[in-house]
């Protein structure tokens, strides 16, 4: 499906790098088209669990290696309104839900989105991505039906298809596919593993079905209760 | 990080006996373990700038390491240490990484506060 026209687009998702995998493709076309997208990024991914064999990093040097590689990330996608909310990994489903709803509706207040890109409350597996989900959903469904912004949410529990159906948005992001490798290769920490994977079967023939490449989708969300 | 030492690590343990000192203590299989695999348990526990004082800390020189510290009323472990550096801050950190990098538990000791 083509884009949809959009004034400014708030992405908001708790780790350096949900960005990349679920919409970096979405977000590099509309920045072509001149769309503002502002990111806020809740946490610096403090708890991630790579940290390599030998190491590369520690529990306590990884937070500044992951805000380069999410500085990194957003050039490549073009984001130049990145907001890091210094919320800690591991700990969004017990801060206070009244604060993350602030957290959420003083964003929307300042940039008025007409597009918020976040996950799918239910169907998102990280207790983080959980938690800013239903924060930024409670959050929508106070406003006043008319100014609701549209959520693009992504979901990808296992069982998600089942009981959502397909996601109701497929992007196709082939023509930026480059950019969207580049963004999760800025991620290194993160997704180098995964890339020399990748690497590793293309050389054994069997690359990895690159179909997440070359498409994005989501779930439209236009609150109405 | 380096492998562990028994004997250097051992004195670095002695080092923060008997002071008042902050530990970060975790175990995990990873936010996303029964989503990989749904036969997965999930468990962890995280603490973070506790302030304890120990005096009596020692490593087992099994593979991977347990350390353990005795404090007057009660105990702090670990079990699955592989790796440790004092860093440039003078922090004790120690983790257990598996076979694939990840990590899998921590313990860390200071004598000031972790950041939050």
């Amino acid at each position: 499906m083509s884009l949809q026209p959009q004034r400014q687009i708030l992405v908001v998702f708790p780790h350096p790098d949900d960005e990349a995998f679920s919409s970096a493709g979405t977000i590099r076309l509309y920045r072509n088209m001149g769309v503002p997208v502002t990111y806020a990024c809740l946490t610096l991914g403090e708890m991630g669990r790579n940290l390599g064999n030998p190491p590369f990093a520690t529990r306590e040097s990884l937070p500044e290696i992951r805000r380069e590689e999410l500085k990194a990330a957003c050039e490549v996608m073009g984001i130049d309104d990145l907001r890091m909310m210094g919320l800690r990994d591991k700990t969004v489903e017990f801060e206070d839900d009244e604060k993350m709803v602030s957290l959420v509706k003083d964003l929307i207040d300042e940039l008025n989105p007409s597009l918020i890109i976040t996950f799918l409350p239910g169907y998102s597996v990280h207790p983080d991505h959980e938690a800013t989900a239903r924060a930024v959903f409670e959050t929508v469904r106070r406003m006043p039906k008319e100014n609701r912004p549209t959520i693009y949410a992504v979901g990808f529990a296992n069982n998600t298809v089942a009981e959502k159906g397909a996601p109701t948005v497929q992007i196709d992001v082939s023509s930026v596919k480059l950019d969207k490798v580049k963004a999760l290769q800025a991620h290194a920490s993160q997704t180098a593993w995964m890339i020399e994977e990748n690497t590793k079967r293309s050389d054994e023939g069997q690359p990895m079905s690159d179909s997440w490449l070359h498409y994005e989708r989501f779930y439209q969300v236009d609150l109405e209760d | 990080m380096k492998e562990v030492q028994v004997n250097e690590l051992q004195e670095l343990l002695n080092s923060f006996a008997n002071k008042d000192v902050y530990i970060h203590l975790e175990t995990t299989n990873g936010a996303y373990a029964s989503h990989f695999d749904e036969r997965v348990f999930n468990a962890g526990a995280f603490i973070r700038n506790v302030k304890i004082r120990y005096e009596l800390a020692k490593i087992i020189s099994d593979t991977p390491h347990r350390v353990g510290l005795k404090m007057n009323h009660g105990w702090v472990y670990a079990q699955g240490i592989t790796h440790y550096e004092l860093d440039d801050k003078g922090r004790l950190l120690m983790a257990g990484l598996d076979f694939t990098g990840k990590l899998a538990v921590a313990l860390e000791i200071s004598e000031t506060p972790f950041s939050y």
